[in-house]
């Protein structure tokens, strides 16, 4: 049957808790409609760029490296990116280590760098399984890494969130700061794939 | 046990408990299963780690999901842990680990 679009189609349990909920709030004055939106639009404005400026800042600047592997949240308020009140633990990839980030109990994610989650990482076989097979994960994400390097899975189960620094890839020697942050994807800062110089 | 670890981040929560632990030291996790809102993954209870860090100190879970406080504040550790240890037939390095954020009452010391 041809999908119709704009037909009417019934709310799902939890769509019509989330309305009823909503409606319920701003009916006893707790929120305002306005805020709700505010909150959505301010949700959605944060985008994963965020994240790769402050991997090519990383990059380029030692010293703001080490401040971001000390304290992650005050680096990022430091390049006026508004984390609180997030505490963000940055985990660095070098030859020897390779980071990736899951959340087993939940979904939680650093969303003021990175955004809103991928499906994905909310789905109980990513949850589930990369704590357990961490290298038959990532190679379905086309991601080996080589039996020499140590995988560290990180399981952020209570108050911290983590992002992946992940390493420089070789051949962008001499770029600029905006260059560098246009190579930086989500799913580095994941650790469930890494970035690389564009071939030319 | 070794002076008063520096937390990683500053935390204002009175009244607190203070840690007892600090990085290096070995760990149990409990291996209980109370009913409620326990932010202690099942598959790593009964498991012997490392303390990784010391994150400092927060309202417990356990309590904020109910409503409560949360107070005193728990001293929460990343915690680190073999992979080998923790499942049978691990398939990956032998210095594959796993991280886990756990709350110090779910911690005892373990033989190292």
């Amino acid at each position: 049957m041809k999908e119709e679009k704009g037909a009417y189609r019934p709310l799902s349990y939890f769509q019509l808790m989330e309305v009823t909920l909503r409606e319920l709030l701003v009916e006893k004055g707790y929120l305002t409609e306005a805020q709700v939106a505010a909150e959505v639009e301010n949700m959605r404005s944060r985008t994963p760029e965020r994240g790769a400026l402050v991997v090519a800042r990383a990059w380029t600047d030692p010293a703001f490296k080490q401040k971001l592997l000390e304290n992650g949240s005050r680096a990022c308020e430091s390049l006026g990116l508004d984390v609180a009140p997030m505490r963000l633990v940055v985990v660095e990839n070098t030859p020897e280590v390779h980071n990736v980030i899951v959340c087993t109990l939940c979904s939680c994610y650093p969303r003021p760098l990175l955004g809103i989650p991928p499906d994905w990482y909310k789905s109980r076989a990513y949850r589930s399984r990369m704590v357990r097979e961490p290298r038959a994960v990532l190679a379905e994400f086309g991601l080996h890494i080589d039996e020499g390097r140590a995988i560290r899975v990180h399981d952020s189960s209570a108050d911290m969130r983590y992002m992946v620094l992940p390493m420089r890839p070789e051949g962008t020697e001499g770029w600029d700061e905006a260059r560098l942050a246009a190579l930086v994807k989500r799913d580095d800062m994941i650790g469930v794939s890494v970035p690389r110089a564009p071939r030319d | 046990m070794s002076a008063r670890p520096q937390a990683q981040y500053e935390t204002s929560y009175e009244p607190s408990v203070a840690p007892r632990f600090a990085p290096g030291d070995r760990v149990r996790v409990r291996k209980a299963f109370p009913p409620g809102h326990i932010r202690t993954p099942f598959y790593i209870r009964g498991h012997v780690g490392e303390i990784e860090r010391y994150c400092g100190q927060f309202p417990n879970p356990e309590e904020l999901a109910y409503q409560r406080d949360g107070l005193p504040a728990q001293p929460l550790y990343r915690v680190r842990f073999r992979q080998a240890d923790i499942w049978p037939g691990y398939r990956g390095a032998a210095a594959d680990v796993l991280e886990v954020e756990i709350y110090q009452h779910w911690l005892e010391p373990a033989a190292s």
